[in-house]
């Protein structure tokens, strides 16, 4: 088996692209709606645009209900999408299941959050590792290679010796060393994308940055596309090199890590940027809490009209509660840009 | 800040199990927590900052046990007495009335069949039992109140609620009977990183206002150097230092203390290549002898493996009180018993 990825692809060639990926959640209605004309839904993705190319990771930050775990689920076709388009290599795919779905699944694989609850606990870890090499075909033809394909995979993923795991049950090991098998399992598969879906925030954190680590070294050495989701702004600096930003739903800014993390555009992420722990800002965080927008994300059956902030933003303006606002670039970076109205260079009588 | 203590805990020890199965989760462990000032109290999971709070508030279920120690509470008027040989009635004054806890995922530790008014107005029948019904809801409305919630949602379930209005009713709960200590134990892990700031900012404001001590349980340390007064870091059971937040930020000894600060990337300033820590945290069915982070530690040397640290108090230039347990910083009192040690294991 080899889990060098065999065609000699440009290193920033397009893996998995998503297009105006939408999801809504049918409300179960009760037995007096029935005679109403409308279908409620839970708006949990609206218009997600990404781009996953090869040896970069794309992170995609936001509070709990921002639907960035959606996404995920989204990319990994788990979930039917409701509108859209998903391209793995420029090709549209929609799969319900089956062969089709396996197919997709050896291209991309996802990590869980919680490694304690994504390893069966009656079942071994070699029992695990075996089953994801055998499904997707690369167990070898006899047990010396599979053997060979056990331990190459639990190398990779820093679990040496490799012995010494093969035979233990989930329950003898660590969260890390658990989320380290969870990450050997996906690359079982030989992907080309890794969905990672808080692949760190269940471990104690002296272990968070081992993980992280080991994720970044296996995408430059498997030349891996990664999408790293998380709700610290922080690691995303640390690890990305693309960051998004998703509020209620949709994005609200993008570009290149460092840029959005030092310069933040819109006032969302600013927000999350101003919100996270910063030891080096000692006290006096009670001063300015009133105009920093307060309050809590938005109920997603009826989202706000125009820009999903606008009722917690504290430089709305008018036209922000009734147009939704588009990608504006920003000019000091190029690539990166901002869904928020206090861009918008043209008057806007000339529209 | 007074210096008059309210809470001391001296050498206090927590089993899980009897006997043989005996586990020990608390080792040891001495703690001042002074009025009115937030104590941090750090580590990762496994290190035992639960079980001493459950410990020192004798609400430890069993198979915990407390093996030995002493927690002495010192009350705002009448004299101090030890918690750990409170009767059944005593802890029962002692218990909300002196010190409170908000629980580690508090979002779930409401009662989702009572409407969050009977819940409040609960506390104080079975404490205040002399209080009006009345006067008990004015209260619960003005705790409501303080907690940033309007009077209004005083009939709401709590499923009626988002998260952060659920930690915030069960810190007005903890705060109701006006207690001199509030033991947090992780009450923002669930929470997002806006709420979470809002729900801190909101209670070092009403410290200030009713001058309470908190002890504040997370495994962020980040955090914790921003919120609380004082730090003290845990490793497998024990105190392995503690210090001013800003010290100890700045100027860290124990070599874990360190590298739990450099696990976090930061926000601000260069980029620099983060290694956490290696290894994975101690069981505690077979604690490393000696220091039990000498496995995962950087600098270990020589006694490390063989001796457990002492406690030292090193010097520090500004005279503050600050301990570490490690061998690279034998102070004062330890040296002479690195010396023994050594002469032991020779």
């Amino acid at each position: 088996m080899t889990l060098t990825p065999d065609a000699p692809a440009p290193p920033t060639a397009v893996v998995l692209e998503a297009t105006g990926l939408t999801k809504h959640f049918p409300v179960r209605r009760s037995l007096r709606d029935i005679f109403k004309r409308t279908h409620e839904a839970v708006h949990a993705v609206d218009d997600v645009h990404l781009t996953l190319r090869r040896g970069q990771v794309v992170a995609l930050v936001g509070e709990s209900g921002s639907g960035k775990s959606t996404v995920a689920r989204l990319l990994a076709q788990l979930y039917p999408r409701t509108d859209g388009d998903i391209q793995l290599h420029g090709e549209s795919s929609r799969v319900k299941g089956g062969r089709q779905f396996r197919a997709y699944a050896k291209k991309v694989q996802m990590i869980f959050q919680d490694p304690f609850a994504s390893l069966n606990p009656v079942h071994t870890i070699r029992y695990h590792l075996t089953r994801a090499l055998k499904i997707h075909g690369n167990a070898g033809g006899n047990a010396q290679e599979l053997e060979q394909a056990l331990t190459e995979l639990l190398n990779r993923v820093s679990l040496t010796p490799p012995e010494r795991y093969l035979d233990k049950f989930p329950h003898e090991l660590s969260g890390g060393q658990r989320q380290r098998v969870a990450i050997a399992r996906a690359l079982g598969a030989n992907p080309e994308a890794l969905l990672a879906d808080e692949p760190v925030s269940m471990l104690d954190v002296s272990i968070r940055l081992g993980v992280l680590n080991l994720l970044r070294d296996l995408k430059e050495r498997l030349n891996l596309a990664i999408l790293y989701i998380t709700h610290d702004i922080a690691s995303a600096r640390y690890f990305a090199d693309e960051t998004l930003v998703m509020y209620a739903g949709r994005m609200v800014e993008g570009g290149d890590s460092e840029t959005v993390t030092q310069n933040p555009a819109h006032p969302y992420t600013r927000l999350l940027i101003d919100s996270a722990p910063d030891p080096d800002r000692i006290a006096n965080m009670t001063a300015d809490t009133a105009d920093r927008g307060d309050g809590e994300p938005p109920s997603l059956i009826h989202p706000p009209t125009g820009c999903r902030f606008h009722p917690r933003c504290p430089v709305a303006m008018p036209r922000c509660s009734t147009d939704l606002p588009v990608r504006l670039e920003i000019n000091d970076k190029p690539g990166h840009w901002a869904a928020c109205w206090l861009y918008d260079t043209e008057p806007e009588a000339a529209k | 800040m007074s210096a008059e203590p309210v809470l001391e805990i001296k050498n206090l020890n927590v089993d899980y199990g009897l006997g043989d199965q005996a586990v020990r989760a608390v080792r040891d462990v001495s703690l001042t927590l002074h009025r009115g000032e937030v104590l941090g109290l750090a580590g990762e999971s496994g290190s035992g900052k639960s079980t001493l709070a459950y410990g020192l508030t004798r609400l430890l279920p069993p198979p915990g046990v407390i093996t030995g120690g002493e927690v002495i509470y010192h009350p705002e008027k009448g004299d101090a007495y030890d918690v750990l040989g409170l009767s059944d009635r005593g802890l029962r004054d002692f218990r909300w009335a002196e010190t409170a806890i908000v629980f580690q995922g508090a979002m779930n530790s409401l009662n989702p069949v009572h409407k969050i008014s009977t819940q409040l107005t609960d506390v104080l029948a079975a404490h205040e039992p002399k209080m009006s019904a009345h006067s008990r809801t004015a209260r619960a409305r003005e705790m409501l109140k303080l907690v940033g919630i309007s009077a209004d949602r005083m009939d709401a379930y709590p499923h009626q609620l988002s998260g952060g209005m659920r930690q915030r009713v069960m810190i007005g709960m903890a705060l109701i009977l006006q207690p001199q200590v509030v033991i947090m134990d992780e009450p923002t892990t669930a929470l997002d990183v806006v709420m979470q700031r809002q729900i801190l900012g909101q209670l070092i404001e009403l410290r200030e206002r009713l001058g309470f001590s908190v002890i504040f349980i997370t495994h962020d340390l980040s955090l914790l150097v921003e919120f609380s007064n004082r730090i003290a870091i845990m490793y497998g059971g024990r105190i392995v230092e503690e210090a001013q937040a800003a010290t100890l930020y700045k100027d860290s000894l124990h070599p874990y203390s360190a590298g739990l600060l450099g696990s976090f990337p930061a926000l601000r300033g260069p980029r620099r290549e983060l290694t956490g820590i290696p290894g994975s945290p101690p069981d505690l069915k077979g604690m490393p002898s000696g220091c039990s982070f000498h496995p995962r530690c950087p600098k270990a040397f020589d006694p490390c493996a063989d001796t457990i640290p002492i406690l030292g108090h090193p010097e520090t230039p500004d005279g503050s009180v600050r301990t570490v347990a490690c061998w690279l910083h034998p102070a004062a009192g330890s040296a002479a018993a690195l010396a023994s040690a050594k002469e032991q294991v020779s």
